[in-house]
């Protein structure tokens, strides 16, 4: 078999036989139940907590959580806009990198804190390495909240009637020591040991075979990309992010970064069974995800292979494929599957420019991240489908005339409105933001780097990554300006935290509500019709309301190159 | 309330000083139990210092050409074009690199280039190039230094670096390795 398509194949299948017994661990870790790293990560935590004066077996409701969960992140916003626009004269800096704009460090903390990572700047010039250790920093502990909003959610399935449903500090502070850190670790080492750079020293300067004189930007680069993708951040050390040679130096790296992405997503949906106890609900989930997953991967791989036809027109060799924006070592097929994965998992990080795919490509790694429900970050995936689930446990009840039940609780009114504003936030942010980016050309036309529907395509792209949480970019976009710098920022936090309270809330009053054991009327949620259901919902919601919007960028572009 | 902020930040400290600090400084420790320190990968030759892993500019005739950058191989400023399919500026300079090599690789057919010799890469640093683009060349190079074409065909050969353990991924060649070969032969 081809070497290309068997690398991601055996990426995948190991990805996936590893994710169930890592999924067991979660569930321990999540379950206070004993795990083999008890004695390294047990007195850290109690350290933590004792220095933080925080009481860990204090249990909270969910409005407590949330509470506690907004307010740290609005600690971590504030240090960090210090830190970015000081960063010019604090120490850590060999490279003299200036300090950042106020507007460009709103964008940059935000979406670091919300886990995004869009990043306006290039590593290279635009951060300090004391900014890239703070940015390191929010990519734990931002991964740290999403897993424990979803823990939340798990803990709440459990079949019983309760208001309490753990202490937030707790499973924010066990995500990252016993579940990011171990991994982000392993990573690290594998990272080193293939020439990845890891030195506090500046700027090195060569002199090339041709006798030119290179600057050469290095860095802790070994630190801070394991946890960008175990942390599904994305957010790179350098401009060209996981593309650049010394971010991910070869197809062994590049195997082992698009596994780290993957594992904690995929993880999650098998500690959710494990949890409650329902393994098939879990495979249920992860049918639905990976569904979604191929039908989005196997087009775009296709569609890279294939080529650009304008080029093809050329008549040039074209059997590698589309190769602008994409490196030799990796080659098109792990580029494209790169691609999907990072967009599907809101991970971001990419190793190949999404600007200069084909639009085919285009239209799927935008669709990834408008469905926002296949894999999805770490502990967000689990809180979007959670809504999906709701949503469409409503639908199937009334089609079938029984009462909605999910895992022994009712779904009413008022879970349902939570439910449909979580769903609907989501394509209302991405259309508006992007018709108001249209109809101010006067701020965005300059900004973009290619004319026509492709340029449309930037701007969608853009507003589409940030509400997704995603941060990966159409980067031909100029986007280091006041608009897109604070429009981006709006919709990252909205698009942030109003999925983790919602799905939060329905789960806390859900938990709240007296248990009803399963009968002969009840809908059975782990079964693959209901599966099918629930990806109807998926495919309905987007199929919706982004159409109109697709047609404009890559559909049409699609159709101006036939 | 103030109990809650009072926490978070505390909390945020302790953190911050273990991830940014303890596991940075962790990392950077086992760093220089590996060869070169985590400094990178070197290569020297005649004296001169080279990361394997960061491409270089090769334009002149008489070595094997990178692929384009968008960059100009500043290893100070990695990235792409980011230019669109549909891109007619773009495709007009596509054009332009194919005319280019052409002209400088008489004998050639436009059916033997292969694309990504006329395709910028995504990090604008791409240290590799498939095969292919080496052996298309060879014929260049060896009438430039009076080289027999079949001894730079075993070069190009004995520098293909295959998928990994055989089975996953592409092969590829990395021009500075081939380069520096290139420079030795007699």
């Amino acid at each position: 078999m081809n070497t290309e398509l068997f690398g991601i194949i055996a990426l995948f299948i190991a990805t996936v036989a590893l994710a169930v017994p890592f999924g067991k661990y979660i569930a321990k870790v999540y379950g206070g139940e004993k795990t083999l790293l008890d004695p390294v990560f047990g007195p850290l935590e109690k350290g933590f907590y004792r220095l933080s004066g925080i009481r860990p077996n204090v249990e909270m409701n969910w409005k407590q959580h949330l509470f506690a969960l907004l307010t740290i992140n609005m600690v971590w916003f504030f240090l960090g806009m210090f830190v970015l626009m000081n960063q010019g004269w604090l120490p850590l800096n060999p490279d003299g990198n200036p300090s950042q704009s106020p507007d460009l460090a709103f964008n940059t903390t935000i979406s670091f804190v919300v886990n995004c990572n869009l990043q306006h700047y290039s590593g290279e010039s635009g951060m300090s390495y004391l900014g890239q250790l703070f940015l390191m920093f929010l990519q734990f502990v931002s991964a740290g909240t999403g897993m424990a909003a979803a823990a939340v959610v798990i803990i709440a399935l459990k079949e019983r009637t309760t208001e309490k449903l753990g202490n937030f500090y707790d499973l924010m502070v066990k995500s990252c020591t016993r579940i990011l850190l171990p991994v982000a670790f392993l990573v690290a080492l594998i990272l080193l040991a293939n020439g990845t750079p890891m030195t506090f020293e500046g700027k090195d300067t060569i002199y090339s075979m041709q006798g030119d004189t290179i600057r050469v930007s290095t860095g802790p680069v070994a630190a801070f990309v394991p946890i960008k993708h175990v942390g599904t951040n994305g957010g790179g050390f350098f401009g060209a992010n996981s593309a650049h040679p010394f971010e991910n130096p070869n197809y062994a790296t590049n195997m082992v970064e698009m596994f780290s992405q993957m594992i904690i997503p995929l993880a999650m949906i098998f500690a959710l069974g494990y949890y409650v106890k329902r393994k098939r609900l879990s495979w249920m989930i992860f049918g639905v995800m990976t569904l979604g997953f191929l039908l989005l991967t196997i087009p775009t791989i296709t569609t890279e292979l294939h080529g650009n036809p304008k080029i093809a027109q050329m008549h040039v060799d074209m059997s590698s494929g589309a190769m602008e924006g994409k490196e030799t070592r990796f080659g098109t097929t792990a580029s494209a599957f790169w691609s999907i994965a990072t967009t599907v998992i809101s991970t971001g990080s990419i190793n190949s420019m999404h600007d200069s795919f084909m639009p085919v490509s285009g239209l799927t790694q935008m669709l990834s991240m408008m469905t926002n429900a296949f894999y999805g970050g770490a502990g967000a995936g689990i809180l979007n489908f959670y809504i999906f689930i709701i949503l469409a446990v409503f639908i199937s009840g009334l089609m079938v005339g029984r009462t909605p039940e999910f895992m022994g609780k009712k779904i009413e009114a008022r879970e349902m409105k939570i439910a449909m504003i979580v769903a609907l936030l989501h394509p209302l942010l991405i259309l508006a933001a992007t018709a108001l980016g249209v109809a101010m050309p006067e701020l965005t036309a300059s900004t973009l780097n290619n004319p026509g529907f492709h340029g449309f395509s930037e701007m969608l792209y853009e507003y589409t990554s940030s509400a997704a949480n995603n941060g990966s970019g159409f980067e031909g976009l100029g986007d280091n300006t006041l608009w897109w710098n604070i429009s981006c920022g709006i919709v990252l936090v909205l698009s942030r935290f109003i999925p983790i309270i919602g799905p939060v809330a329905i789960a806390g009053i859900l938990a709240s509500k007296k248990h009803v054991p399963e009968s002969a009327g009840t809908l059975k949620t782990d079964t693959g019709t209901f599966g099918i259901m629930v990806f109807a919902v998926i495919v309905i919601i987007t199929a919706l309301s982004f159409f109109p919007a697709l047609t404009l960028g890559p559909i049409a572009e699609y159709f101006s190159m036939q | 309330m103030k109990q809650h902020i009072l926490s978070a930040i505390r909390l945020t400290i302790v953190t911050l000083i273990f991830f940014s600090g303890v596991y940075t400084l962790v990392i950077l420790g086992i760093a220089q139990l590996f060869p070169n320190h985590g400094k990178g990968e070197i290569i020297e030759q005649n004296g001169k210092r080279y990361y394997t892993n960061i491409g270089q500019s090769f334009t002149d005739d008489k070595y094997f050409n990178s692929r384009p950058s968008a960059v100009g191989y500043n290893a100070a400023g990695s990235g792409g074009s980011n230019k669109g399919p549909s891109n007619e500026e773009y495709l007009g300079v596509v054009q332009a690199r194919i005319d280019t090599f052409l002209l400088h690789n008489p004998g050639v057919q436009k059916a033997d280039i292969p694309v990504e010799l006329v395709t910028a890469s995504g990090s604008g640093l791409d240290p590799d190039i498939s095969e292919k683009a080496a052996l298309v060349q060879v014929k260049r190079i060896a009438k430039l230094r009076n080289l027999p074409e079949q001894k730079l065909q075993q070069l190009v050969k004995e520098h293909i670096e295959g998928p990994l353990l055989g089975l996953f991924g592409p092969t590829k060649i990395n021009v500075l390795k081939l380069n520096l070969a290139l420079e030795n032969l007699r």
